[in-house]
């Protein structure tokens, strides 16, 4: 590894001013899973790495039933996985940080930390796109609010500029009759990136017959994680069936641009890209009406 | 569910013995330091004004070296010394034992640090010392090659076409005894030949003719290679690591580095896995030389993950062809097999090995085997836990299972019926002695698993034998009295799996005392005679004869002693349960030590050669997810001949650690190379061995069939646990969801796309 | 080589300091600063658990914690599970059921089955198999190991609390 300087920041404020003093090769420091390995591997290189786990406001996790979920960007996945509020209001949401890596790794590693990285596979992408998230931006301009499924720009790649980090994810309070599920395919049960995930939201109507709106984003099979707005729209207004979601699993397959590489072929990924969307979506519709 | 069972096989010629230690489950010797993290594996080492090594490695598969510069390497502050191939000495091709395997000494430096020519991605290239490894990683960007990169060979049948580019201008082909006249890829090919195949296959009823390739896999032990090395100024050169055979390195590195053997001595470590990795060296001379280089400072080097997958010795994929005829009553009639093995860089691979296992199961009147050993541009294969077979078990078993189906006979009854028994004589000349084929098949056949009821769709049940030769080898030991009646046992056996504690207990059992009254201890070549490595299932063997012959040398001399105390003849002591008694005298041996008039002690070395063959039957139930292709292990069951289990549950993690890795093998390891030959899953992320949520728990059958060769019936247990699992697996997929898998690994795209291309029936349930 | 940064932590109950470049993980100043060879490096990336240390009460690899990090912190290592009573009970099992051949992943796993424990005191077979899913071993399959685990927390919830 290259040699770099450290240091622990306690503040917003601390972080700007830090980051509009120094000219590049700044690396954030949250939980370090995907981070120390880039260095690491000389993948990525920095000169200063900054932690920020000791910002309160990036620590935070705050639920309020009008409100919605405020998730600090350092919030761990287990603290995630953890939270009553997160685990009855937006379980679809734990089953995407869940998977994310061993228990060692879910200690460390950081929601935020997952989207900043910007792997096309992430898990807890698509899941946050299923539920509408936003990301907040802080840099020295001010704050600005970024649709998640707009936050990731190229494999590695996101919207934020020199001098910008994520403060925090805000997720929606849950509707009624809302439900998701996010799951992947990998081959072994544990300890794999996704071949192909996929995640599901549907908000269905009273009578839990009709499908009102429905949000569908696959993961592993485009640069960035896809959000499928043509199956959501195909699923809009119609009646709750088995045929009407193979439908629109196979719209997300059409969708799914994957390429080959070792972890899944174009074919296999494709393929998979129906089966997963099928699947995330039954399991949304049954969390929608309450049976899980 | 039953968990682990023991069956006893002895005939009723052969006495049931009474042991008081053997088949006891003591806690091991070393235990409390392993699992206090006190004991000191290779790279534990702390020694003062220790200096950290790093290899720089070759970014290309194939290249020529055109030039090398160090320059600025060695000026960076806090670097003492770089070296490269030009440090060792040029060395004439000969052929070095290595054990398990041989290797042509001239390879085998140009392997350590490349001469002229890359020949893998990974390949090492120089070597820097430095006083952090921080600092040596950084010295390792500063040093220029200038390659010129030449067309890859990543396949067997690739490499093995006439205009393939050629690795090795000094290989040529050993055709069946012939030189060949234009050097070539292909190393070596051998073949046997037992009575008329194609007489045989004419009276067979049924014939399956298949095609397989596996890929090539690694060993995965999870502490990578280490070394570290003191070279005095007075020339000696001592050698800490983590090896399966100190011995072995110390012959490894003077011949690469052409110093005399007696300059050299070389201390094991604790060993953190090996299965036949750490047989061959890597990073000792390339230690012992910056150790000399920087002003005789001792070095430490430890190899990355990434550098242990690209850059070690891991086993040849290989395309396998088998031809099997069989009669209408389930008869075998005749059985061919063509066999490609990868070498590697270098040749070397054991399709010889594979060539002697792939029909071992069976008695066959007509066989032919042919095998053919090519290099490619991969890291240089080694040995890996019954090394060449499990590749060749599965080219078989899979075709047995068509056989039987298409014979509508039972896995289990058909394996019985063709089975092999004591005198029957293999294609490549063995002769089997006692052995216990038939009796770990029949243990599977009666075992509940086998009978239980397996329901719902897209599950199925496999079977699949597998055999092991095994070895005997060269071991020494001594031990010696002491005066609380403890016994001293040192001996130079490589301790990777309990195997300190098998042979005290084997010292045990021969003197009548507890094991807990040895101390063992692993010695390093200057302390103990020679001792082979400990690999081929070999150590509770063959040095368990070394001690089993230490504990008559010290029974008899304590007799004598006791005899002279007592004022009789020897003949009239009698010596048992760690008892002295003669007419109405008695005392204990710890009664006795402190009044010893001189010290005891005792050295023995055998070359063992009475080693006895292992036989095993697995029993996998799987559910396949048939729009994943995801396999599920719902239940298995692993029936192998042990001999004389010494320390059972020793013995069934031997057999569960080898399932372990063999399910691996089957379903999700292999290593991926891109089109220019860079290995691009190096680490344990994408190179996919199996976690504890991967796998049920493992049922095993200890069937005793005492090896008549030893004297407590020990037979070597490690290596044939590997050898049936991907076969069983792929049988137990078949019965799942109706198709038969030809290629390792059945990972889930592979199991999907063979489901989607052909019409699924799944078939008849048994 | 930039410069070292003076780090003050708790390890095993213990207060230590140490110096430590940013770049070297703690699994390295474990091993090469301070002696506390137990905790092994597999990997250096997080796959295999061999590096495994429990920081303020959190299983962790220690080869993705910068030593930078745990200024003002607490550890444990292998080398503190063991008490001064003698074996704690995990690792007293893992000898009873043969759950270690090579003994190099050991430390890993009981420093995973004792933070197991401090979070679910009676674990099934399959919450055991799910949280130490980021231990490799490759000598035993894990049989004995799960084995050994399950029969600990078995042996622990008959010891007082205070005996541990």
């Amino acid at each position: 590894m290259q040699a770099f300087d450290y240091i622990a920041v306690r503040s917003i404020s601390e972080l700007c001013s830090l980051l509009s003093g120094q000219n590049g090769q700044i690396k954030l420091l949250s939980g370090g899973t995907d981070l120390l390995v880039q260095l690491r591997e000389g993948r990525v290189k920095a000169r200063l790495v900054i932690d920020v786990k000791y910002i309160s406001e990036m620590a935070e996790i705050a639920y309020d039933p009008k409100q919605g979920l405020y998730l600090g960007a350092t919030v761990s996945c287990h603290r995630v996985c953890q939270d009553p509020h997160i685990q009855a209001h937006y379980p679809g949401l734990v089953d995407a940080v869940a998977l994310i890596g061993g228990i060692q790794i879910q200690n460390r590693a950081s929601v935020g930390g997952n989207v900043c990285n910007a792997s096309p596979a992430a898990d807890a992408i698509p899941a946050l796109i299923v539920h509408e998230a936003v990301c907040q931006v802080v840099g020295s301009k001010g704050q600005r609010q970024v649709p998640i499924e707009s936050f990731c720009t190229a494999p590695g790649k996101t919207v934020l500029e020199a001098g910008e980090f994520l403060l925090s994810i805000q997720l929606p309070p849950p509707r009624q009759n809302f439900g998701a599920h996010y799951l992947r395919f990998i081959p072994r049960n544990e300890m794999d990136i996704a071949v192909v995930g996929a995640g599901a939201g549907v908000t269905l109507d009273n009578a839990r017959e009709r499908f009102v709106s429905v949000c569908l984003a696959l993961g592993a099979v485009a640069p960035i994680p896809l959000y499928v707005g043509e199956a959501g729209a195909f699923l809009a207004g119609k009646r709750v069936s088995g045929e009407a979601i193979a439908e629109a699993a196979l719209i997300a397959q059409a969708a799914a641009q994957p390429i080959d590489d070792l972890r899944g072929s174009i074919e296999q990924r494709k393929y998979l890209s129906a089966v997963l969307a099928r699947r995330a979506l039954e399991k949304a519709v049954q969390r929608a009406r309450g049976e899980t | 569910m039953t968990a682990n069972l023991r069956v006893e096989q002895t005939s009723a010629e052969e006495q049931k013995p009474a042991y008081r230690v053997i088949g006891t489950t003591p806690i091991r010797h070393d235990g409390t330091d392993k699992v206090t993290g006190r004991a000191l594996y290779g790279a534990d080492i702390r020694l003062p004004g220790m200096l950290y090594g790093a290899v720089l490695r070759s970014p290309h598969a194939h290249a020529r070296i055109k030039s090398i510069d160090t320059s600025q390497a060695e000026a960076l502050p806090g670097v003492r010394a770089v070296v490269t191939s030009a440090d060792l000495p040029d060395l004439e091709s000969k052929i070095a034992e290595l054990g398990e395997g041989s290797i042509n000494q001239r390879y085998q430096s140009c392997n350590i640090l490349a001469r002229d020519k890359v020949l893998y991605f990974g390949h090492p290239v120089a070597a820097v010392a430095a006083a952090d490894p921080h600092l040596a990683e950084e010295a390792l960007a500063l040093i220029q090659v200038d390659y010129d990169v030449l067309p890859p060979v990543l396949d067997v049948n690739q490499a093995m076409q006439a205009d393939a580019p050629i690795l090795l201008e000094d290989l040529y082909t050993d055709e069946l005894g012939k030189k060949s006249e234009h050097p070539s890829n292909i190393a070596s090919h051998s073949q046997t030949r037992l009575g008329d195949i194609e007489k045989g296959f004419a009276e067979a009823a049924v014939i399956v003719e298949r095609e397989f390739t596996t890929s090539m896999v690694h060993q995965g032990y999870i502490e990578p290679q280490n070394a570290t090395a003191l070279y005095n100024q007075d020339g000696q050169l001592t050698i800490w690591c983590s090896t399966q055979g100190a011995f072995g390195v110390r012959d490894q590195v003077a011949s690469i580095l052409q110093i005399p053997i007696s300059k050299i001595r070389v201390v094991p470590m604790e060993i953190g896995g090996g299965f036949g990795g750490k047989i061959g060296i890597y990073l000792e001379p390339i230690a012992a030389l910056l150790s000399r280089r920087s002003g005789h400072r001792p070095v430490k080097m430890s190899m990355k993950r990434s550098d242990v997958f690209a850059a070690t010795g891991p086993t040849s994929g290989s395309t396998i062809r088998v031809k099997m005829g069989a009669d209408q009553q389930g008869r075998i009639t005749a059985a061919q097999a063509v066999l490609a093995y990868e070498a590697g860089a270098y040749p070397g691979s054991f399709v010889g090995a594979g060539m002697g296992v792939i029909f071992a199961p069976y008695r066959i009147e007509h066989v032919r085997t042919d095998g053919y050993d090519v290099v490619v541009n991969k890291p240089r294969t080694a040995a890996y836990r019954a090394p060449g077979g499990t590749n060749a078990a599965f080219a078989c078993e899979v075709v047995i299972d068509e056989l039987c189906e298409k014979l509508g006979i039972d896995p289990i009854e058909f394996r019985l019926l063709n089975g092999v028994r004591q005198g029957d004589r293999r294609a490549d000349g063995v002769v089997y002695d006692r052995i216990g084929c038939l009796e770990t098949l029949q243990a599977a056949r009666e075992h509940p698993h086998y009978r239980a009821p397996l329901e719902g769709p897209f599950r199925g049940r496999g079977v699949a034998s597998g055999y092991w030769g095994n070895y005997g080898g060269m071991s020494s030991a001594s031990a010696s009295i002491n005066p609380d009646g403890t016994i001293s046992l040192v001996e130079g056996s490589v301790d990777i799996g309990g195997t300190r504690t098998s042979l005290a207990m084997q010292l045990a059992e021969g003197l009548g005392v507890p094991a807990e009254a040895v101390r063992p201890v692993v010695a390093d070549t200057d302390q103990v005679g020679y001792t082979e490595g400990t690999y081929g299932s070999r150590t509770t063997f063959a040095t368990g004869l070394a001690v089993y012959e230490l504990s008559q040398i010290l029974k008899n001399k304590l007799v004598e002693h006791a005899a002279r105390l007592w004022e009789v003849e020897p003949d009239q002591v009698n010596f048992a349960e760690g008892i002295f008694t003669c007419a109405d005298k008695q005392m204990t041996l710890q009664d006795f030590a402190p009044q010893l008039p001189e010290p005891v002690v005792a050295s023995a070395a055998v070359h063992a050669t009475k080693w006895g063959a292992s036989f095993a039957t697995h029993i996998v139930d799987v559910e396949v997810d048939p729009e994943t292709g995801k396999v599920t292990i719902l239940r298995y069951t692993a029936c192998q001949d042990v001999g004389k289990a010494v320390y059972p549950n020793y013995v069934e993690g031997q057999i569960q650690g080898g399932v372990a890795q063999g399910v691996g093998w089957g379903l999700n390891e292999e290593y991926l190379y891109d089109e220019k030959g860079r290995l691009v899953n190096a680490s344990w992320l994408d190179y996919r061995m199996p976690v504890s949520l991967d796998l049920p728990m493992i049922d095993t059958v200890l069937v005793e069939v005492p090896n008549p060769g030893h004297p407590y019936g020990v037979r070597g247990v490690g290596e044939v646990p590997i050898v049936p699992p991907p076969a069983a697996l792929a049988n137990a997929i078949y019965r799942a969801v109706g198709v038969r898998m030809n290629v390792l690994p059945m990972s889930p795209g592979r199991i999907v796309a063979a489901i989607q291309s052909r019409a699924v029936h799944v078939p008849e349930k048994d | 080589m930039s410069k070292k940064v003076l780090i003050q932590a708790t390890i095993n109950g213990e207060e230590v300091e140490f110096l430590a470049e940013p770049r070297q993980s703690l699994l390295e100043v474990l091993r090469e600063g301070l002696s506390l060879t137990g905790a092994k490096e597999g990997c250096n990336n997080g796959n295999c658990g061999a590096c495994n240390v429990i920081l303020d009460g959190a299983l962790v690899n220690s080869c993705l914690v910068l030593a930078v990090e745990i200024q003002g912190r607490s550890l444990t290592t292998i080398e503190g599970i063991a008490g001064p009573q003698g074996l704690h009970p995990i690792q007293q099992k893992f000898l009873e059921h043969a759950a270690l051949q090579c003994g190099y992943c050991t430390p890993g796993f009981i420093v995973a089955a004792k933070a197991l424990f401090d979070q679910n005191p009676n674990p099934t077979e399959q919450e055991v198999r799910y949280w130490l899913a980021g231990n490799l071993c490759r000598c035993t399959g894990y049989d004995k190991i799960v084995r050994a685990v399950l029969d600990a927390a078995q042996a622990i919830g008959k010891i007082p609390v205070e005996e541990i």
